[in-house]
């Protein structure tokens, strides 16, 4: 028993739990602090996988905006009454249940059928260097400086159209 | 350094760190009373001990032995995490400060922070941008409609004002090539400090860090007047002791930060007292001195605008936030790119 | 690195069908959203995995990439969950069934 194995499991245990609460709660803003955490073990991850930046940019892009625009919303709307359209339609749920199952299982199979960790070839050690600020910013400003300045107009084009939808219109 | 020292002495700086912010937070609060009352010309809390030095020690004792009221609408378990958050996000963000130069000590090279992340910065942020929930779910659990009220702003407000301080460190980070703290802090050398080379950005960052406290001009979520007492109405004892603190210390915090990234954090400005050929043991005391002086300073200050400004109204706030500082940290970038280009700093 | 990249693959995979149970059977519009998010939270760990184990930087480029899409997804989504909720008083998308009104 590594430490890096008792990070994982706990960290994977809180993501694999979480994930589950998510979507069986009835109150979404107890669905959306679960989310939260989620992605917080997540960050986690991403730092036992030496992705710093990632980890980072995790804990500031998706628990420090997108979850707090969630909050944000729900609290606005304050949607009543969840428990009557949770409980609907129960055999639909069964089904989707299986389906996703079977597609858990034959995604299982493939993991271990192509044994990915014989193909994965490159050294363990790189990837310490490949996680800083330093090496993603190089080559996102060399490389992938189309891509870089694409995701730039589509968060304002995001920006704009949000604002032109949320926006009252007063007649 | 083997394993077990490096844990033994990052074990003793948490806990001095950890005393030093419980101390500071507490007489931060009786300073506080002290200079309100000096400004509005009364006398303030002089009872307790000598002018009242004991005052934060008999306000902790109140708190504690107060009954803890949880209303009836409220959930539990989200009401009592709220003010946990609160002081997680508030402690542990002063992992990162240093509060002076590293030194010898017999045969260790010891750091004056608890953590020296190369990516310090970036970690401030994350854990500031998770400040909000303490906030928000305070405000939503109460079961409350001032403090539902209360939550609401105060999430729209620290979403709009972490947007133009991120863009205001962003200049720091131009400058000093690093997003370690103690590079930034030595990249400012003796008096070029950011504040200085970047005056736009230095003042955006000190107003969205007063936006970021809930201090006023910009306490909305607390607003008295309007909200009773915004998210905390329904917390009581100790609950609201955790909040309490957390806003004090997220004031230090930030009074660190902006030390830090604009005033040079601990050197002192236009001596150089390497060269004066004291003891070592004096040199790194000088520093420290000078980091809590600068500390000192800041907190007058943000004391200081509270018992001047009156409150921002909420419109007011937005408009500020999004139509003046967010265009101003993006013009600071631009002045610190252009500084760099011309004068290759 | 000890640990064998499937377990980080089965993590995501888990996490994934999490995500698409949560969109098939929850009918609350906000929470099929989140389920969503939880999609593409699964598919960057995958990313960050292979990046991490094949010790180059590209992976994780496109985690950053995600996170941008991610960002505009949220921000227009929920503007269209106010828009909805203005106009129908509902977050059941079932009951949003019309393409006009």
């Amino acid at each position: 028993m590594s430490l890096e194995i008792i990070l994982f499991v706990i960290l994977g245990g809180v993501a694999a739990v979480t994930s589950v609460i998510v979507i069986t709660r009835p109150n979404p803003i107890i669905s959306a602090l679960f989310l939260v955490l989620n992605f917080a073990s997540l960050a986690g991850l991403y730092l036992l996988l030496n992705a710093q930046f990632i980890a980072v940019a995790q804990v500031i892009v998706y628990a420090g905006a997108i979850m707090v625009l969630f909050l944000f919303v729900i609290m606005l709307l304050r949607p009543g009454n969840e428990e009557k359209i949770f409980s609907r339609n129960p055999v639909v749920k069964i089904i989707a249940s299986i389906v996703a199952g079977v597609v858990f299982l034959q995604i299982v199979y493939m993991i271990f059928f192509t044994s990915p960790s014989n193909s994965v070839t490159g050294e363990v050690s790189a990837s310490v260097n490949a996680g800083t600020v330093e090496a993603i910013g190089r080559e996102l400003f060399t490389n992938y400086i189309l891509p870089f300045e694409a995701a730039g107009f589509l968060l304002l084009a995001a920006a704009i159209g949000a604002l032109v939808l949320a926006k009252k219109k007063f007649e | 350094m083997s394993t077990w020292e490096i844990v033994i002495f990052t074990l003793i700086k948490i806990l001095v760190i950890f005393t030093i912010m419980m101390l500071t937070v507490s007489y931060l609060v009786y300073f506080e009373r002290r200079i309100s009352a000096w400004t509005q010309n009364r006398l303030g809390p002089n009872r307790v001990g000598w002018e009242g030095v004991l005052q934060p020690f008999a306000d902790v004792f109140k708190l504690l032995l107060k009954e803890d009221i949880v209303p009836e609408q409220a959930e539990k378990k989200i009401h009592s995490l709220a003010p946990v958050i609160a002081l997680f996000v508030a402690f542990t963000t002063y992992a990162v400060i240093p509060i002076g130069p590293s030194f010898n000590f017999f045969d260790y090279n010891i750091s004056l922070v608890v953590a020296d992340v190369n990516m310090g910065i970036l970690y401030v942020l994350a854990l500031t941008s998770l400040g909000v929930y303490a906030i928000t779910l305070a405000g939503w659990s109460s079961g409350s409609k001032y403090s539902l009220l209360g939550g609401i702003r105060s999430s729209a407000q620290m979403i709009s004002y972490e947007i133009s301080m991120g863009f205001s460190v962003g200049g720091v980070i131009l400058l000093s090539e690093s997003l370690r703290p103690i590079a930034i802090v030595e990249s400012q050398g003796l008096w070029m400090w950011n504040a200085w080379i970047q005056p736009i950005g230095f003042i955006t960052f000190l107003v969205s860090a007063f936006a970021e406290t809930n201090r006023l001009p910009f306490d909305l979520p607390e607003a008295e007047p309007e909200l009773v007492g915004g998210f905390h109405t329904e917390y009581s004892s100790m609950k609201f002791a955790g909040f309490f603190l957390a806003e004090y210390a997220n004031m230090i915090i930030s009074s660190a930060l902006i030390i830090t990234l604009y005033l040079g954090g601990y050197q002192i400005p236009f001596i150089d007292i390497t060269t004066l050929g004291l003891a070592h043991w004096f040199e790194v005391l000088i520093y420290i001195t000078a980091f809590f002086f600068k500390m000192g300073a800041l907190l007058f200050f943000f004391l200081w605008v509270r018992w001047t400004i009156p409150r921002f109204r909420y419109d007011q706030l937005m408009n500020l936030g999004w139509k003046v500082m967010f265009p101003l940290a993006l013009l600071n970038i631009i002045w610190v790119a252009v500084l760099i280009m011309v004068f290759n700093l | 690195m000890q640990i064998p990249i499937e377990y980080y693959l089965i993590l995501s995979a888990f996490m994934f069908i999490m995500g698409i149970v949560g969109v098939l059977t929850r009918r609350n519009a906000i929470i099929v959203f989140m389920s969503i998010e939880l999609m593409l939270n699964s598919a960057n760990l995958t990313f960050v995995a292979f990046a991490s184990y094949m010790g180059n930087t590209i992976g994780q480029l496109f985690v950053f990439f995600v996170m941008a899409v991610a960002a505009a997804e949220a921000a227009i989504g929920l503007a269209i969950i106010l828009a909805l909720f203005r106009n129908k008083m509902t977050l059941n998308i079932d009951e949003v069934n019309i393409l006009k009104w």
